[in-house]
C-alpha cells in the first residue's frame, strides 16, 4: 500500500480514465486544500460575499467571508460599499466582533487602531508616544497601513469580492446564462434580508460542491421530492455546465400534474409513498407565481454560491470552507421591500423546504458528514462518474453526472492536476 | 423575581407548566414524534430561530410552522421521508418561569439544553437556547398556542431533524 502522507501537491497525479474518475486525496490533502484556497479563493474567481440589504443604510457593516479569511462589508457615508479584510492591520487582531451593525469606523479593540468604512488607517492612539517618549517613528506612514481591501462588483442587490487584480469584470466572470438567472431573482426589484440558517457541516467543500451539481440523487435522497411531486426523474430537466465546467444551472419546469402520475421511472424509486399528503399546501405550491416563467431552478457560481429556488422561497447557500475537512453553509433567505403580508408569509414557511432542517436538504449534510471519514480513510481509493457517459457536455436528464465531470475538468486544469 | 401563581382553578401554575415541559422533552427523548402536534393548539406557532435572526428581528427561522397542520406536516415528512442517521437524544429543560399572565394565557420562559449521541461519536451539545412560550388550558390540557426556540447556537451542527 502506498503511503499518500508522505506526497505533496505537486506529486499527485490524477487517475488515468479522466474525469469519469475522482480520487479520494482531493478531499483530505491539506495541501491540495491549501493550494484550492490560493488558486480558488485568493485567486482569479469573483467571490460572493452578501446582499445589499444586510448593509441597507450608510454606516452600516456586515462580516463575511472570502475562503477561510474574515472580511467585512460596508457601506459608507456616500452609500458606497466596500469590502476589507476583518484583521487590523497592525497586529492581525480581528476588528469587527458584531455580526453585522451600524459604524462611522471600526476601531480595532486590541489597541485601538481606528479605520474608516472604506479600510483607511484614521489614527492610531499614542502616535507620538507619551511625554516625549515611545511612540511610532515619525516616517510611519498612515495611509501605507491600511486594511487589505479587496476588489468589489455589486450586481443588482448582490455583492462580490476579489483579491485578484487580472480576473475579467464580473458581467465577463459570470456570463449571459448566470446573469441572467442571477438578475431574475436580484436584480429587478430592491431587496429585504428575511434572516439566516447556518450549518457547519463536518466534509470537505467540495463534496457539497458536488452534492448540488448532482441531479442523480435528487430524487433518491430527497424522496419529499418526489413524493409531493417537486422534482421527479421523469419530468423536464436540464443540466447545464458553463465556461467549460467553471459555474452551471439546472432548471425544470414545475408540472402540478407530475404527483399523479405514475412511470417506469417512479416505480423504480423506492422511496415514492404515493399516498403521502401535506396538509398545508402553501408550503409545497407556487400560490404566487412571482416570476411569471413558471421556473425552477439552481445555479452555481464557483466557487463561493448555490442558488436553488423553491416556489417562493429564495435562499443563496455560500458554502464557506472551514479547514480540509469542514464547511459553513451560510444560508441567507431574502424577499423583496415591497413584498406584502401574503407573500412574506409564503416565503418563511416554504423555507421549511431548504436550510440545516429543510425537507429536502438534510439528507446532504448528513450523508455528507459521515462520507468523509470514509474518504479519509481511503484516500487512494476513486469515485466512479459514469452516469449519463463520460463526457462533460449539457444533458437534459436527471440521470447524469455530467455536472461533476465538467466541474472536474475545470478544476484540474485549474490546479494542474 | 416572578412570584409563584397560586393553584386555583382554571390558573395555570408554574408546577403544572413544569409537567408540560417534562412530558414535552420526554416525548422528543422519545422519538414519540406522532404525538408531538398534540402539544399545540390549533392555531399554534411553532419555530426554531436563531439568537442571531431573533435579536435582530429578522423572521426566518430554521423550523417555521404556522398552524398545527404545518406541525403534523413536519412531524410526516420526517417519519415517512426523512434521511438520517439513527441518534439519541436527551433534553434538559431548567428555569421555568412564567413571565406574564392575561385572558387565561400564559407567558413562559425556560432554557433548554440538547445533548445528541450519534454512532461512533461521543455525546455532544446539539443545541442550547430558550423556550418563549405562550401556554392556554384547553380541555382541562395545556397546550402550546406558541412555541418560540431561540438557539444560542452561532450554527447548526451537521443537521436539526428532530424538533426542539
Amino acid at each position: 500500500m502506498s503511503d499518500t502522507t508522505l506526497r505533496n501537491a505537486t506529486d499527485r497525479v490524477w487517475p488515468e480514465d479522466g474525469v469519469t474518475r475522482v480520487p479520494a486525496w482531493i478531499y483530505s490533502d491539506p495541501e491540495i486544500y491549501a493550494k484550492e484556497l490560493k488558486v480558488f479563493h485568493y485567486g482569479k474567481t469573483w467571490n460572493f460575499v452578501g446582499l445589499d440589504c444586510e448593509v441597507p443604510e450608510p454606516n452600516s457593516f456586515k462580516r463575511s467571508w472570502v475562503g477561510e479569511r474574515p472580511v467585512i462589508i460596508t457601506r459608507d457615508a456616500e452609500g458606497e460599499i466596500h469590502v476589507v479584510e476583518n484583521r487590523c492591520a497592525h497586529r492581525g487582531s480581528l476588528l469587527c466582533w458584531k455580526n453585522r451593525g451600524q459604524a462611522k469606523d471600526i476601531t480595532c479593540p486590541y489597541h485601538h487602531w481606528t479605520y474608516n468604512l472604506s479600510g483607511d488607517l484614521m489614527g492610531l492612539p499614542f502616535l507620538r508616544g507619551v511625554q516625549g517618549k515611545g511612540g511610532m517613528p515619525r516616517d510611519f506612514d498612515k495611509s501605507k497601513n491600511g486594511l487589505t481591501k479587496l476588489r468589489v462588483a455589486v450586481r443588482g442587490g448582490s455583492i462580490w469580492a476579489t483579491y485578484s487584480d487580472e480576473v475579467a469584470p464580473l458581467e465577463e466572470y459570470l456570463g449571459p446564462e448566470i446573469l441572467m438567472r442571477l438578475d431574475r431573482l436580484v436584480s429587478r426589484r430592491p431587496l429585504r434580508l428575511l434572516g439566516y440558517s447556518r450549518q457547519i457541516v463536518e466534509s470537505n467543500w467540495k463534496l457539497y460542491w458536488e452534492n448540488s451539481r448532482d441531479p442523480y440523487h435528487a430524487t433518491l435522497m430527497h424522496p419529499f421530492l418526489s413524493t409531493f411531486g417537486i422534482l421527479r426523474t421523469d419530468g423536464d430537466y436540464h443540466s447545464v455546465p458553463l465556461q467549460e465546467g467553471r459555474h452551471e444551472y439546472t432548471y425544470s419546469q414545475y408540472d402540478p400534474e407530475l404527483k399523479n402520475k405514475t412511470s417506469e421511472a417512479s416505480k423504480q424509486i423506492k422511496s415514492i409513498h404515493s399516498d403521502l399528503e401535506v396538509k398545508d399546501k402553501e408550503v409545497v405550491s407556487s400560490v404566487v407565481d412571482e416570476f411569471k416563467d413558471g421556473m425552477m431552478g439552481a445555479f452555481q457560481v464557483f466557487p463561493t454560491i448555490l442558488v436553488q429556488q423553491y416556489f417562493n422561497c429564495l435562499v443563496v447557500r455560500h458554502v464557506i470552507p472551514k479547514g480540509v475537512g469542514a464547511h459553513e453553509l451560510s444560508w441567507t433567505y431574502f424577499g423583496y421591500a415591497d413584498d406584502d403580508e401574503t407573500i412574506n408569509r409564503l416565503r418563511l414557511k416554504q423555507s421549511n423546504l431548504v436550510g440545516p432542517a429543510g425537507f429536502v436538504s438534510l439528507e446532504d449534510s448528513e450523508v455528507l458528514s459521515l462520507m468523509q471519514p470514509v474518504v479519509e480513510s481511503c484516500p487512494d481509493s476513486v469515485q466512479v462518474l459514469e452516469m449519463g457517459g463520460h463526457g462533460t457536455e449539457a444533458q437534459s436528464t436527471m440521470m447524469t453526472e455530467t455536472l461533476i465531470r465538467a466541474f472536474y475538468d475545470f478544476y484540474r486544469r485549474e490546479m494542474g492536476l | 423575581m416572578t412570584a409563584p401563581v397560586r393553584d386555583e382553578v382554571g390558573r395555570i401554575t408554574r408546577g403544572e407548566l413544569r409537567d408540560l415541559f417534562d412530558d414535552y422533552a420526554a416525548c422528543l427523548d422519545a422519538e414519540a414524534l406522532r404525538e408531538f402536534p398534540a402539544f399545540f393548539t390549533e392555531d399554534a406557532k411553532y419555530q426554531v430561530i436563531s439568537r442571531e435572526n431573533h435579536d435582530d428581528g429578522l423572521e426566518h427561522a430554521s423550523i417555521f410552522c404556522l398552524g398545527r397542520a404545518m406541525i403534523e406536516d413536519r412531524v410526516t415528512a420526517t417519519v415517512e421521508a426523512a434521511l438520517y442517521q439513527p441518534r439519541s437524544l436527551r433534553h434538559f429543560v431548567s428555569g421555568v418561569r412564567i413571565t406574564g399572565e392575561e385572558n387565561g394565557e400564559v407567558r413562559a420562559e425556560a432554557n433548554f439544553l440538547i445533548i445528541e449521541s450519534l454512532v461512533e461519536r461521543e455525546p455532544r451539545i446539539l443545541m442550547v437556547g430558550r423556550y418563549l412560550d405562550r401556554v392556554v388550558r384547553e380541555d382541562g390540557s395545556l397546550k402550546f398556542r406558541e412555541r418560540t426556540c431561540v438557539f444560542d447556537n452561532y450554527r447548526i451542527r451537521t443537521t436539526l431533524v428532530i424538533p426542539v
